[in-house]
């Protein structure tokens, strides 16, 4: 049996994300997003029959948080809960969750949430640390003696060694985050809506850990994101034409991103492929999940859109921006939209298969491919979505 | 403005020998007892055998730079009046990779595969921590 579009994506339901103070917890966020959600599908409170939860960095109940949604919501009888860890590759896995459930006759409706709280309300008195600088700044072990701090560190060494081996530079990084931010333009719900993006600015945005500039590295947002899955009959019935869940996958590499520098791309992509029975010259479109440019660079070539190496030269041209020939990050990923970890990608899968997303509409738009990625590649998640079953 | 003292680590008891090691100017990892796996950082397990059995061995402190970043945003200010300021990953020459800092070389001027060895920076009575410097390649 394949589960190739046994199930679809039937709502989406996003909360204003950002700088925003709209709740004064993540859990707020959350209600909210999948009232949104269901909203969206046509459905309600009481059809949902599962709820899984992708906690972000603010949660102080991390280990049960789907268990503390229950009882905040007021949800009875479910017959799905988790609370799930991947970092980034977590909303595809909850997805991947949802529809494999649903398939085997355990659910009928469940709600995927991922909400946040990491920026703080202003206060006249500013406590350091408030920032993304508290909230990711960590430091393991002996590392601090040395002034290691935070993920930017971290994954600066990898893009640092892609770099000296591949001749990757900012340059290539640039042509992502310009290509990025021109999609954003056309996004009304991205942060940088407003804000146009030259390369110029790119290469004069202030440098965080070398070799990223400021705007190679994904926004911070306050915010909820929630998706309704059920089963494909169900879903032709509700408000919006379903999005089919028509592959699944997962990659974890291990080992040392230094010396791999991929993602699990290429593990994820043998099962994703195989289940919606497409080959690589079959996606429309990609939403790749980009915690920094660095990381959409990786993916595409992991998913053999270029050779490993060639990110650099690939992207350059315009390729993945508006009117180039592979549409990537089309409402403007996490560096120019919304941080919603996972969710960012999925949520724009959604709106271009449905053919919703206005101004920038992609022109086909019958199969999206989307990541998710955790750690420093260390996780991976790879949905197939698409228009028809 | 005082001036911060940067982070010292603590004498945790899984480094108690790799801190005696750097006391007197050796560099000590793991050794696998059942394997002969070499790791750094330390664990309880060994990540290729699963054994417990461990023990600390000195490596050559001679290796090359692996890959660096500069960081120009300041998470503590100990190294307020540093930045921009280079972390590097040293791959030793026994194959174990270590984060540190170059010393005497300029951040722009640091560049992967460069030859390095080890110096030790006395921090306390009882902490001193690795750090490397370059070295002519042979």
């Amino acid at each position: 049996m394949t589960l190739r579009a046994k199930t679809a994506i039937a709502g989406l339901g996003q909360t204003r994300m950002g700088k925003v103070f709209d709740h004064s917890s993540p859990t707020g966020f959350v209600v909210e997003a999948v009232k949104l959600a269901l909203d969206d599908a046509g459905l309600k409170k009481s059809d949902l029959d599962g709820l899984l939860v992708n906690p972000g960095i603010a949660w102080t109940n991390t280990a049960m948080a789907s268990v503390v949604m229950q009882q905040v919501m007021g949800l009875r009888d479910l017959r799905l809960s988790a609370t799930m860890g991947l970092g980034g590759a977590t909303a595809g896995a909850m997805i991947m969750y949802a529809a494999q459930s649903i398939a085997a006759g355990m659910a009928n409706v469940v709600a995927c949430v991922f909400a946040d709280y990491p920026l703080k309300p202003p206060s006249p008195e500013k406590k350091a640390g408030s920032g993304s600088a508290g909230a990711y700044g960590f430091a393991r072990g002996l590392e601090a003696a040395y002034g290691q701090f935070g993920i930017n560190a971290q994954y600066a060494f990898v893009a640092r060694r892609h770099m000296s081996l591949y001749g990757t530079t900012n340059d290539h990084l640039g042509e992502i985050a310009v290509a990025q931010r021109k999609w954003a333009n056309m996004n009304p719900a991205a942060q940088f809506y407003d804000t146009p993006m030259t390369t110029a600015d790119y290469h004069a945005s202030r440098w965080v850990a070398e070799p990223f500039h400021l705007f190679d590295c994904c926004l911070v947002s306050n915010g909820g994101l929630a998706v309704i899955v059920t089963s494909a009959e169900r879903a032709k019935s509700l408000k919006h034409p379903p999005v089919y869940i028509l592959g699944m996958g997962q990659g974890h590499p291990g080992g040392d991103p230094i010396d791999t520098l991929a993602s699990g791309a290429p593990i994820a992509k043998e099962s994703a492929f195989k289940m919606a029975g497409i080959g690589i010259n079959d996606v429309d479109f990609c939403e790749l999940y980009d915690c920094y440019t660095f990381t959409v660079l990786v993916t595409l070539e992991d998913y053999g859109f270029c050779k490993k190496g060639e990110g650099g030269p690939f992207v350059t041209g315009g390729r993945i921006g508006p009117g180039g020939a592979l549409p990537v990050n089309t409402g403007g990923g996490q560096l120019s939209s919304f941080y919603m970890w996972g969710m960012t990608p999925i949520s724009e899968a959604i709106v271009q298969i449905r053919g919703e997303a206005g101004k920038r509409q992609v022109p086909k738009h019958e199969i999206g491919l989307v990541s998710g990625n955790g750690g420093i590649l260390a996780t991976h998640s790879t949905l197939v979505l698409g228009s028809n079953p | 403005m005082p001036q911060v003292a940067k982070p010292v680590p603590a004498v945790t008891p899984e480094l108690k020998d790799f801190f005696a090691g750097a006391r007197t100017g050796h560099l000590m990892v793991q050794k696998c007892e059942e394997c002969g796996y070499l790791r750094f950082p330390a664990y309880e397990f060994c990540s290729n055998c699963w054994s417990k059995r461990s023990s600390w061995v000195p490596v050559s402190g001679r290796g090359e730079i692996y890959s660096f970043n500069i960081m120009h945003q300041v998470y503590h200010p100990g190294f307020a009046g540093e930045v921009p300021y280079a972390v590097v990953v040293v791959k030793l020459e026994e194959g174990c990779k270590m984060v540190s800092n170059l010393i005497g070389v300029a951040p722009d001027r640091i560049k992967c595969g460069m030859p390095v060895e080890v110096v030790f920076e006395k921090l306390t009575d009882e902490v001193s921590i690795p750090k490397f410097r370059p070295r002519e390649s042979q």
